[in-house]
């Protein structure tokens, strides 16, 4: 079995005296796709702010094997290869698509690296439109060309666990599924990933593990190929697929 | 008024107006990256000038203890917080860097004949014990509170200001200082004498303002800045932490605030609490631009010059009065045509 990547032990956030999420446990593999499904508010973008270090979180959290710290050490994650594309992608609107990929490789550039041209040549490679765009402003793009630039700009920091949140939201369905397969393709080029998505059919395909989250704790979890099959998973979140029918 | 009078005003004005710019641009940058209204701009122009003065008259830096001071705080302060994240390793750098090293550059100036050292030394030397001021007051005075709201921040900097007006009066007496031109002397252009220092003054703020916009479009650290005021979350999420971009901003304004008072410190004489006037009227430019726009704020502080200059023609005892009674029609105009922005509200 692949060595354990990042791992959360009774992970508890509070927003004031509401709890967000309560003693989530989850674990992801070197290499793996994972998945994180579940309906609106079911705490799923919290999850990932607080591994990102975004939102103080109780319980523990492991990431390569050691402890990651409290809110102040965003930039220390991203240095060590953990690295979160938001859900609101949070581009820099007036600069340019060049400029917004350079900066994705800052806390690369702080320890030393100095390839950011190769590395955003492969990154264009990925995304052969942002290449087009180059010197484009980031706010003129289109929805699909926002989440490839927000995509290639945490590319450009080398993640060793890429966390996707909601990466297909409002999007066309040909830009899901070329989203879908650049993540897959990400796999292949040994990047794990952390999958946050509403779109939970499209997700339990491309993913090897997937968890579903309700009300801000761990309702199910299994291999993605017996969650898409799960009676109880298809019901709640995949719609009408399956053996369901409208007439009920 | 004849047209060698309106020359001459003009100058003037430009003169002024190009360290108001300067001011201005400090402004706008420590706002739009930090979020904070920096009051004590102007009294990094009075610390540069009267330290260069002090310099210029062969004492040493007055400003070096509260660097050497400010330094160990710092490094006692950002020691706790390493200990606290369990990154010992990162001590000897941060002692050296905030503490041993002020010390050390305090024992070497303790030794130089500063009297008898070239021009541009004795510059070095000025700026090298005001400008560490400005990180290392955002260190301890804002960074804790960097998340507040806008006014918060705006109350810890009229603190901060009036904190380094009493200690200049501390440092510097209640005289004036003032320093020797670059170079003396001028050029007869047309029908007016322009004097060197206005030359030098115009040029290197020029520099200074060149200098600043190709950091902002061509270095990593920069782009890194701008991206900061543009996004602070995708910022963050890059690795871009808030804490060096507010450190790296108030180095750059303590830098050009500094660098101003040596300009101008030959062309006016300087007192300890000079520099809060000097700054309200680069904020008018800055205010002129939004708070946002660089050109903007740049052309408005050259604006405010040249109202100050005609204003102190026409009616002299009004002149301070005019100048910024101009901030009237502008915020008028402003709140007119822009959309109110609230204080953001992430998360």
């Amino acid at each position: 079995m692949k060595p354990t990547l990042l791992e959360t032990t009774d992970l508890c956030v509070n927003y004031g005296r509401v709890e967000a999420i309560h003693k989530v446990s989850i674990r992801i593999r070197e290499g793996e796709i994972v998945t994180v499904i579940g309906p609106n508010g079911a705490g799923k973008t919290t999850l990932l702010s607080a591994l990102m270090g975004l939102l103080p979180a109780r319980g523990d959290v492991k990431y390569q094997g050691s402890a990651t710290r409290g809110t102040t050490a965003v930039d220390a994650l991203v240095g060590r290869g953990l690295v979160l594309v938001p859900e609101k992608r949070e581009l820099f609107g007036t600069m340019s698509v060049a400029d917004n990929l350079l900066l994705g490789a800052f806390a690369r550039h702080r320890r030393g690296a100095r390839d950011h041209a190769k590395t955003m040549a492969e990154v264009f490679e990925i995304f052969p439109r942002l290449a087009q765009r180059k010197e484009q402003q980031a706010g003129t793009l289109s929805g699909g060309e926002r989440q490839m630039l927000a995509m290639g700009r945490a590319l450009m920091a080398k993640p060793t666990l890429l966390m996707l949140d909601e990466p297909s939201l409002g999007l066309a369905p040909l830009i899901v599924k070329e989203i879908f397969r650049i993540v897959v393709q990400l796999k292949s080029m040994g990047v794990s990933v952390l999958l946050v998505e509403q779109n939970a059919r499209a997700a339990l395909q491309v993913a090897d593990y997937g968890y579903v989250l309700e009300n801000g704790g761990v309702a199910v979890e299994n291999d993605a190929k017996i969650l898409i099959n799960d009676p109880r998973v298809i019901e709640s979140y995949l719609g009408l697929g399956g053996s369901h029918s409208i007439a009920a | 008024m004849d047209s060698s009078v309106a020359l001459v005003l003009a100058q003037d004005g430009i003169t002024n107006g190009a360290i108001y710019a300067l001011l201005s641009l400090a402004l706008v940058l420590v706002f739009a990256v930090t979020r904070v209204i920096f009051i004590p701009q102007g009294e990094f122009v009075a610390y540069g000038a009267l330290s260069m003065a002090a310099i210029n008259a062969g004492f040493l830096p007055p400003t070096m203890w509260l660097v050497v001071t400010l330094g160990i705080a710092v490094a006692i302060v950002d020691s706790v917080a390493a200990l606290r994240e369990e990154a010992a390793a990162r001590l000897p750098m941060i002692i050296f860097k905030n503490a041993v090293l002020p010390i050390l550059a305090l024992v070497v100036v303790r030794y130089l004949p500063l009297k008898s050292l070239a021009y541009p030394l004795q510059v070095a030397i000025a700026l090298a014990f005001v400008v560490p001021l400005g990180p290392q007051i955002y260190r301890l005075a804002f960074q804790p509170v960097a998340e507040a709201t806008v006014l918060l921040l705006l109350i810890v900097s009229v603190a901060v200001h009036f904190v380094l007006v009493g200690l200049g009066l501390y440092f510097f007496g209640a005289e004036g200082g003032r320093t020797p031109a670059f170079t003396d002397g001028g050029i007869t252009l047309g029908a007016t004498y322009i004097q060197f220092q206005t030359l030098w003054i115009v040029g290197i703020a020029a520099a200074l303002i060149a200098g600043l916009a190709l950091f902002f479009e061509r270095s990593i650290y920069g782009k890194a800045l701008r991206a900061t005021a543009i996004n602070r979350t995708g910022a963050r999420l890059m690795g871009i932490s808030a804490d060096l971009a507010g450190k790296l901003c108030f180095t750059l304004a303590a830098l050009v605030g500094a660098f101003s008072g040596i300009l101008i410190a030959p062309i006016t004489t300087i007192y300890y609490d000079t520099g809060f006037l000097i700054g309200l009227k680069g904020f008018v430019g800055a205010i002129i631009g939004g708070l946002a726009s660089y050109p903007l704020a740049a052309a408005g502080a050259i604006l405010v010059g040249l109202l100050e200059s005609y204003s102190s023609f026409y009616a002299s005892a009004y002149k301070e009065v005019i100048v910024f009674t101009l901030i009237i029609p502008v915020l008028l105009w402003q709140s007119l045509t822009k959309h109110h922005v609230e204080d953001e509200d992430e998360h």
